[in-house]
């Protein structure tokens, strides 16, 4: 339905790239192997073997020496916060976080202000990120008008303007009946309906994750049946209506239960998981350092452990990072009176690497399928190794170690929650259509 | 010790230290002359984000009997209310110079984070639900001086535990003392996973007669209408403390204000079984035994040679003897030798 090409950036001249020697991976074409790759025109335009290809007049060379070099990741579930929130984060500085954690492309959410419920505003967020964006934004609407949960905005004109889905994030569709009719909706206009799941009457007045440590420190929590009710009730509502429907940052063992339920029953369903439910737990709230204060919460160990099963048996389908953005002084607060959210662009690859690929884990491979599989999805082609394909790129030293937010962030917010941590692995160079959008300090240009 | 955020930053060494230091400046509550000069010069300031009257008064008292300035700075009518942060307020407040800030707010965590704001001493007043130290510190000294060494005793804990923050330091303070803890109440009022404290946790009071203290919680009149219970009459039926269930030779404490017929029966508030006022007593020098390990001992601790053995405020009325010195000595009262060690 949607004429559109749904992802928007800024135009920008094609580069002319030669990646020499670099250890090309491409899960879903099932390349691990040492090659040249030359970028050029804004597509892969040459594969060869180590050492092959020359660099035509023009181009730079980035020696690779065995450096990974990846399909871009993409990320379905960032906010952007633009309009209203700027703040916070804008369309050019949250791309530019994205482009620095090696991805391409990206799908903001709504709940800014005013909420993306009208297709006015979506084309002028569109026209935004033709302006700004440094790499592939696109847009999920409101399913909700207001995120009020009481009216569906007009999802049909939505979609023929752009949309690629719909959701309420950062609250769910509380009413049943509400969410059917938006799942009926979905037969005249397609696009994934996307849910945070989460029951109000039980995540009430809550700010973490009920168990010991919200015990001990006598904060209200959230238990984790407030997602997990609302992912069974969810998937047999879209059982029910035969609809597609993707539920956003999956954060306990039940939920990826019902999850795989839904899936066993042949359900259009899918899920995504956050770096941070994969990596941190409840323990990790026990400082109250509001970067660890987050929607969903963080759960106990035993519901990390059921994440990173689900990810490793395929029951989860996808790595987002719930990009969320807050000014300092928003954060800087008694922990109960902070705002949920945690930056994730920047850290996303390193902090899945260092946390679970260099343990043994994670096979690298499968993080790097994990973290671009966000695209299919919502039917767009995820970006592969090919001649021809258009060059969405990352260049990875996994050896290089840093400290998270060390050097500050590209983000215009610093709530993250791997902040200081010591990780391993880091985005050197991203290209997005064919263009370098992010090139790490430590390879300035020759000349530049 | 810099600050006082929680009774989990203390060793069973540092509350006997701070209580014993109460029972030598309780019997200089007993004198005609109720000050001494250990903080003189030294500024308290109440910062209060909820209202308190026993706290902030006994905080207040506490500090005047040191000799402190004290300046109470109430969050309404103030540039708190016209939306001034947290952070903001400590910072502007900071400017005069505090030598401590006692804080009471209704977040978890606040005295905490305003620890790493300024450099005066905090004293956690109550941090939301979290911890309300001092108070445990009260009932330390008040179960001690009425039993003496309380180890191996078992202690229950009654009433609204998930919205008490007396209940969470009291935990954790009475088991530093060696105590078994017992958490009882209505399972819509008892966390989730409590037990991770290392206490027990009961439904109903079957077993009540096996504790030695029973300390009964405020019960607040908002938990019927957020319908956490049925009524404050099903509540009383099943968990008020009355003459029915009060064992004789049970210590009974409450953290005040009592509600007379909904925790605690009048016969029982009434009963000498009760050290409720004692506790009210307690609250000031167990409070200026804080302030002045905070504010003077560690002060003493950096200055090793100006430390006397005598006693805690020697120091000062010995090196620089002063009006208000000589008056408590008109008293009869020397300073030097009032205070025993």
């Amino acid at each position: 339905m949607s004429a559109l090409e749904p992802m928007v950036c800024a135009p920008r001249p094609p580069s002319s790239v030669l990646f020499a020697d670099v250890r090309v991976l491409d899960p879903r074409a099932g390349i691990d192997e040492r090659r040249d790759v030359l970028v050029r025109d804004g597509e892969i335009a040459e594969l060869g073997a180590p050492a092959s290809l020359e660099a035509p007049h023009g181009a730079e060379t980035l020696s690779g020496e065995g450096r990974l070099l990846v399909p871009a990741f993409f990320d379905p579930h960032v906010h952007l916060r633009t309009p209203g929130q700027e703040h916070k984060e804008d369309l050019e500085s949250g791309t530019r976080a994205a482009a620095a954690g090696g991805y391409a492309g990206v799908i903001a959410m709504p709940n800014t202000d005013p909420v993306l419920d009208s297709a006015p505003l979506l084309r002028s967020l569109r026209d935004a990120a033709a302006r700004e964006a440094r790499v592939a934004v696109g847009f999920l609407p409101a399913i909700t008008r207001g995120l009020a949960g009481e009216q569906l905005s007009e999802m049909a004109e939505l979609r023929r303007e752009g949309a690629l889905g719909f959701t309420d994030d950062g609250r769910p569709v509380a009413s049943a009946g509400m969410l059917r009719k938006a799942l009926q909706y979905q037969r005249l206009c397609g696009g994934v309906i996307v849910l945070h799941e989460e029951d109000p009457t039980l995540s009430r007045g809550g700010s973490m994750n009920e168990g010991p440590v919200s015990a001990a420190l006598g904060i209200a929590g959230i238990p984790t049946v407030s997602e997990s009710t609302m992912v069974a009730r969810d998937a047999a509502l879209a059982g029910w209506e035969e609809a597609r429907v993707h539920f956003q940052h999956l954060s306990c063992a039940a939920s990826v239960a019902a999850l795989a339920q839904a899936k066993a029953h042949g359900h259009s369903v899918s899920g995504e998981v956050t770096p941070h439910h994969l990596l941190l737990t409840e323990e990790d709230v026990r400082g109250m350092d509001t970067s660890m204060k987050m929607n969903p919460p963080l759960a106990g160990e035993a519901d990390r452990r059921a994440l990173v099963e689900g990810i490793l048996s395929g029951v989860i389908d996808c790595i987002a990072t719930d990009h969320a953005p807050h000014a300092r002084d928003e954060k800087e607060v008694p922990f109960e009176q902070a705002p949920m959210g945690t930056t994730g662009l920047e850290t996303a690859f390193a902090a899945l690497h260092t946390g679970l690929v260099l343990p043994g884990i994670l096979g690298l491979e499968r993080l790097i399928a994990l973290m671009g599989a966000g695209a299919a999805l919502f039917g767009l082609p995820e970006p592969g190794i090919a001649v021809g394909a258009p060059a969405d790129l990352a260049l990875i030293d996994l050896g290089a170690r840093w400290v998270a937010g060390e050097h500050g962030w590209e983000s215009r917010s610093e709530n993250c929650c791997f902040a200081g941590r010591a990780l391993c692995g880091r985005v050197l160079v991203t290209v997005c259509r064919g263009a370098v959008v992010h090139r790490d300090r430590v390879l300035a240009p020759v000349g530049a | 010790m810099k600050h006082l955020l929680s009774i989990e930053d203390l060793d069973r060494e540092a509350i006997e230290r701070i209580v014993s230091q109460a029972e030598r400046f309780a019997e200089v509550s007993d004198r005609e002359i109720k000050t001494v000069p250990a903080l003189r010069g030294r500024m308290v300031l109440n910062l209060f984000y909820e209202a308190s009257t026993r706290t902030r008064s006994s905080f207040e008292l506490a500090a005047k009997r040191l000799s402190a300035d004290v300046v109470n700075f109430a969050a309404g009518g103030s540039s708190v209310e016209k939306g001034e942060s947290l952070k903001d307020t400590v910072l502007t407040l900071s400017a005069h110079k505090p030598d401590a800030i006692v804080l009471r707010t209704p977040w978890a965590g606040a005295s905490e984070l305003v620890s790493r704001w300024c450099s005066a001493a905090i004293v956690n007043a109550g941090d939301g639900k979290h911890e309300h130290p001092t108070q445990a510190l009260l009932d330390v000294y008040t179960l001690r001086r009425r039993l003496g060494d309380f180890a191996g005793a078992s202690i229950w804990i009654v009433g609204d535990v998930a919205h008490s923050r007396v209940a969470r330091s009291n935990v954790l303070a009475f088991q530093r003392m060696g105590a078994r803890v017992t958490l009882a109440g209505p399972p819509t009022l008892i966390p989730r996973d409590i037990q991770s404290l290392g206490c027990e946790v009961r439904y109903d009071l079957e077993e009540l007669p096996s504790a030695d203290i029973v300390y009964a919680l405020r019960m607040q009149r908002e938990r019927m209408t957020e319908t956490w219970v049925p009524s404050m009459r099903e509540y009383a039926g099943w968990y008020q403390i009355n003459g029915r269930r009060l064992r004789p030779g049970q210590v009974l404490m409450h953290p005040g204000p009592v509600n007379r017929g909904v925790e605690l029966s009048g016969e029982v508030v009434d009963s000498p079984q009760a050290v409720i006022t004692a506790q009210v007593e307690a609250g000031v020098v167990v409070r200026m035994a804080v302030l002045y390990e905070l504010l003077a001992r560690s002060r003493d601790a950096a200055e090793p040679a100006a430390v006397r053995p005598a006693g805690p405020v020697g120091e000062q009325a010995g090196s620089e003897p002063q009006d208000r010195g000589g008056a408590e000595r008109a008293a009869g009262a020397s300073l030097h030798e009032g205070l025993p060690a």
